[in-house]
């Protein structure tokens, strides 16, 4: 077993609207989806990573209090969390590939220092930058 | 930090920031915008301002500035070519308000950046690179000017809508 980082966690508004999207659309798998009451543990991986979880939590009681369950889901519906991105063999392909399946890009897949780039948003607001580096 | 705003209506209005960063060049009207978020005209400008602490047309102001400094930078295009895809009906406007938010002129800011290159922010993507470097207004351009001409007794005379 090797080191490395294992899981990296984003905050979504709602977790089976979030692995309809990760995994319905997307095109991750689940790692682990466990439920104990109120609370459900959400990984999911890239197939191209087996070593690595993306966590698809909920901001909650009891780790956080009211208001701040209430400003963390603020500032994932303001786009403010911190920058995702995605690495792709073919930006535009899957630009069309995730267009077609209802992605919500902000950004067209645009040519810039020898890569390609898009912008695209999950229901909840966290912003993806789909990278295709060397095009 | 909390604005009491709905996270629902906080996603959509992050739909009309969105669109303006997508195509910052266009026009974007108010009815435009409260269309893209499904807000009434009447709200919209005052709901967006909460949500994002900047009124939304100094928000595209910047995202203007942000991309006609990195077009001043990386590419060769003539400073009335910039003005124009950027978004500004004229190289006046463009020269005045890039002037007076920056603190230098188009030209000027061109021949410093391209002495100055930014070699160790290569394995950076661009667009966080660009994002950063992105005017911080914090008050209306006319507000700024008034400031800056209390400073130094010549302000400019045109206020812009932004």
């Amino acid at each position: 077993m090797s080191e490395g980082v294992q899981v990296v966690g984003l905050y979504v508004r709602d977790q089976d609207e979030a692995y309809e999207f990760y995994v319905g659309k997307l095109g991750f798998s689940v790692h682990t989806d466990a439920r104990n009451g109120d609370y459900r543990w959400l990984t999911v991986q890239h197939p191209g990573q087996p070593l690595f979880q993306l966590g698809l939590f909920r901001p909650q009681a009891p780790m956080h209090d009211p208001a701040t369950v209430q400003a963390l889901q603020e500032l994932v519906a303001k786009g403010a969390m911190p920058p995702l991105v995605l690495s792709v063999d073919d930006c535009r392909a899957s630009y069309e590939r995730l267009r077609a399946k209802g992605v919500e890009f902000t950004q067209e897949p645009v040519e810039r220092y020898g890569n390609v780039d898009a912008n695209f948003r999950d229901p909840s607001g966290n912003g993806w930058k789909m990278i295709e580096e060397g095009a | 930090m909390i604005s009491g705003q709905s996270p629902e209506l906080l996603r959509r209005l992050l739909r009309a920031k969105d669109r303006m960063d997508a195509g910052s060049h266009e026009e974007w009207s108010i009815p435009r915008l409260a269309r893209v978020s499904g807000v009434s005209e009447a709200h919209f400008a005052r709901s967006f301002r909460d949500a994002f602490g900047v009124p939304p047309h100094r928000y595209l102001l910047t995202r203007r500035l942000e991309r006609a400094k990195a077009l001043l930078r990386d590419t060769d295009l003539a400073i009335t070519e910039i003005a124009f895809v950027t978004g500004w009906s004229s190289l006046g406007t463009f020269g005045r308000t890039f002037r007076d938010v920056t603190g230098e002129s188009p030209g000027g800011f061109r021949a410093r950046e391209k002495k100055e290159a930014f070699h160790q922010f290569d394995r950076v993507p661009a667009c966080f690179l660009s994002a950063a470097h992105r005017p911080n207004l914090k008050i209306a351009v006319s507000e700024k000017r008034r400031q800056d001409g209390a400073a130094n007794a010549h302000g400019s005379q045109a206020m812009e809508v932004l």
